[in-house]
């Protein structure tokens, strides 16, 4: 039954190395990117959740319930397909002739809408961990500071803040890894700069599948031990108590 | 009979049991006095086997608790105990905490089972809460229902550690009320306690514990009025 | 319909990739549940020689690119000569993936019983596996369910990614259909969008439900 036809070369595939490091770099870039806007947005959506006008939570919870229920992969498709078709759209409503203008709408690179679709994604499940790191820290925390003399601002800034980043900071540090592995998906859109993507290209080359992706596997579990035991020293450093 | 055999125990670098010994008699009520931390529960883990020892030997019956060949889980159906958190199985009635080890251990049908579990619980005042959830006990309940359930499985000694330490002081009552009943009833129990004037009324006999060694053993009268040693004499002293 | 030169035909193309979308979900939640529940009764109380390499392999498994593992099962069975068929790999893999997660799972459920309770079950003379079974699943499983229904979520939109290999889910039939009609993407892809929300929403619902109504009790 297992009748091995097959000589491994493992050569080849550490021959490729240097192309396949400088692969993983962009994939560590879109995660970066792509956390620092999920941060960022995240925020917003979790504030605007709690907001007064019924416009602002509704576009808040639709964001967070199809960052939540669809996969990954469907909202980089939403980017890389969607955002042309609605720029389309548009376009032929006004009578523009963007092609005219020498700016093709109908192509989305795809390193961006990786980078958005997983921005994207980001944001939604962030702004819930953001909701639950305010939840985190109780009401009396601010009174006990306000009762000690401090402002509003500074009650939040130096006692419910730092708080609330030990609450999600963990939470933070899974979803970095997840950008991480979440970027192979460029693959889909024809994303070839980043590691899978340079991956796909070496194996199209020489069929040496299982090595090429093997070693892709290494170099992607390596960079997420980094990312974790750098976290985990963070976290010993800032959070003693 | 239970005895124990200059019992040994550490946990890391803490030695917690230096060396202790006593025995106690069927029918006798032991109860053991000392401070927080002198190794008193630990004697009580250790004489059912919930924790193995480094040296010296227990035995029940003249079964040697910690050797290889016995069967632990045969040896616990003789040694009921109840504990200071009163570990009531949160997922299970008040009924069906009683009767669980009566099914599992011993086999009963569910029939003879709630029989037998109904005649402990109306015997310790819960024979109106067989159907609810231990969450709507008071901690007092929960704990008679800790001693019904282990009454349930007719063991020939009870041991009680420390079971009224996490009561609310108005529930304290109502557990040494049931274990009262069953001292009177002939029931053979070591008892680690912090209720001086319940040990001294119940107990045949009292032992002082401190730093991991049993300092001073005797009647309550004895040991409550005229202590041999000055550590007796200082904890009581503290205490009274 | 809708105006639109999407057919009937093209639905019931995507709704077909939904079905196999939900089966591939089944077969992995299935494998990888049992596989979870061994393998996290062993990472709760073995020893660091067995609890070491165990934690490792699912570690990887988790740290790996799901895309990448796909790729390289399919790759090795096809080397040793197993010839197994696309489906069969996409479940396999999901399934081995879905243990790891749901190792952790059950090992958090099953330190999350106190260790006085289950004291207190074997001075009732329950034996070891007694006290796992009457005990402490029970108990774990209110930790359990909740984080096991987010699992199972996470799965089905995981299955998007057995398009590597050749399998034709949810995903990869809207795809297709896309590149036949470019200009109806947004549409083909909201009407995908709604089939996972359709089952996605209801479920995660249910478990934040019932985590909800179990910390109320405690």
């Amino acid at each position: 039954m297992f009748d091995i036809n097959y000589t491994f070369h493992w050569n080849q595939a550490f021959r490729a190395l240097p192309d396949m490091l400088a692969g993983a770099w962009i994939t560590l870039q879109i995660a970066v990117l792509s956390m620092v806007i999920g941060i960022i947005v995240g925020v917003v959506l979790a504030l605007a959740k709690q907001s007064r006008f019924v416009a602002a939570r509704g576009f808040a919870t639709t964001w967070i319930e199809i960052a939540r229920n669809t996969p990954a992969l469907f909202q980089v498709y939403m980017i890389y397909f969607g955002i042309p078709a609605v720029l389309q759209l548009v376009a032929s409503w006004f009578d523009i002739d963007f092609r005219a203008m020498g700016i093709n709408i109908f192509y989305l690179d795809s390193y961006w809408a990786v980078l958005v679709g997983i921005a994207f994604n980001n944001a939604g499940y962030l702004a819930e961990t953001f909701r639950g790191g305010l939840r985190a820290v109780p009401d009396t925390q601010t009174r006990a500071a306000r009762s000690l003399g401090f402002g509003p601002f500074d009650a939040f800034r130096l006692i419910v803040l730092p708080q609330m980043f030990r609450a999600v900071f963990h939470p933070m540090t899974n979803q970095m890894v997840w950008a991480i592995l979440m970027t192979s998906v460029g693959i889909f859109v024809g994303l070839n700069i980043d590691l899978t993507g340079v991956t796909q290209e070496l194996n199209a080359r020489t069929f040496r599948t299982f090595e090429f992706f093997a070693l892709a596997a290494a170099i992607y579990y390596v960079i997420a031990k980094i990312v974790t035991s750098g976290a985990r020293l963070i976290a010993w450093r800032l959070f003693r108590y | 009979m239970i005895e124990i055999e200059n019992v040994k125990k550490s946990f890391g670098q803490l030695e917690v049991l230096k060396g202790v010994s006593m025995t106690v008699d069927r029918g006798e009520v032991v109860s053991v006095i000392g401070g927080s931390g002198s190794g008193k529960s630990t004697m009580l883990m250790c004489i059912n086997g919930l924790e193995p020892i480094d040296e010296g030997r227990i035995l029940v019956d003249g079964t040697e608790v910690h050797a290889k060949d016995t069967d632990l889980n045969k040896l616990r159906r003789n040694i009921g105990i109840v504990f200071q958190q009163w570990n009531a199985f949160p997922h299970l009635t008040v009924l069906e905490n009683t009767t669980l080890a009566l099914r599992k251990v011993l086999g009963k049908s569910k029939k003879d089972a709630d029989e037998i579990a109904i005649k402990q619980l109306e015997h310790v005042g819960l024979g109106d809460k067989l159907k609810m959830y231990p969450s709507k006990l008071s901690g007092g309940q929960q704990q008679r229902m800790a001693i019904a359930r282990a009454l349930a499985m007719e063991p020939k000694y009870m041991l009680f550690d420390e079971v009224t330490s996490a009561l609310d002081p108005q529930l304290v009552g109502e557990v040494l009320d049931t274990m009262r009943l069953l001292a009177n009833e002939g029931m053979t129990m070591i008892v680690v306690t912090h209720e001086m004037a319940f040990a001294r009324e119940v107990s045949n006999r009292v032992a002082f514990f401190k730093d991991g060694l049993i300092h001073e053993i005797g009647t309550p009268a004895q040991l409550f009025e005229s202590p041999e040693r000055p550590e007796t004499a200082d904890f009581l002293k503290s205490v009274l | 319909m809708f105006g639109t030169s999407i057919t009937w035909g093209d639905i019931s193309f995507m709704l077909s990739g939904a079905g196999l979308t939900l089966a591939i979900t089944f077969w992995a939640m299935l494998g990888g549940t049992l596989a979870g529940l061994v393998f996290g009764v062993i990472r709760a109380q073995s020893p660091w020689y067995v609890n070491y390499p165990l934690g490792t392999v699912l570690d990887v498994l988790r740290s790996v690119p799901l895309l990448i593992q796909f790729i390289l099962f399919n790759s090795f069975q096809s080397i040793i000569g197993l010839n197994m068929n696309p489906f069969v790999v996409g479940c396999a893999v999901l399934a081995a993936y879905t243990a790891a997660f749901c190792t952790e799972i059950v090992r958090g459920g099953i330190l999350s019983v106190p260790t006085t309770t289950r004291r207190a079950a074997r001075s009732l003379g329950l034996t070891y596996w007694q006290d796992l079974r009457e005990i402490v699943l029970p108990l774990g499983t209110r930790v359990m369910l909740p984080s096991w229904i987010g699992l199972t979520l996470g799965v089905m939109k995981d299955t998007a990614l057995v398009y590597a290999i050749g399998v034709i889910e949810l995903l990869r039939s809207s795809q297709i259909i896309i590149t036949r009609k470019p200009h109806e993407a947004l549409v083909i892809l909201a009407i995908a969008g709604l089939m996972y929300f359709i089952v996605s929403f209801p479920v995660s619902r249910l478990g934040a439900h019932l985590e909800r109504k179990w910390r109320e009790n405690d």
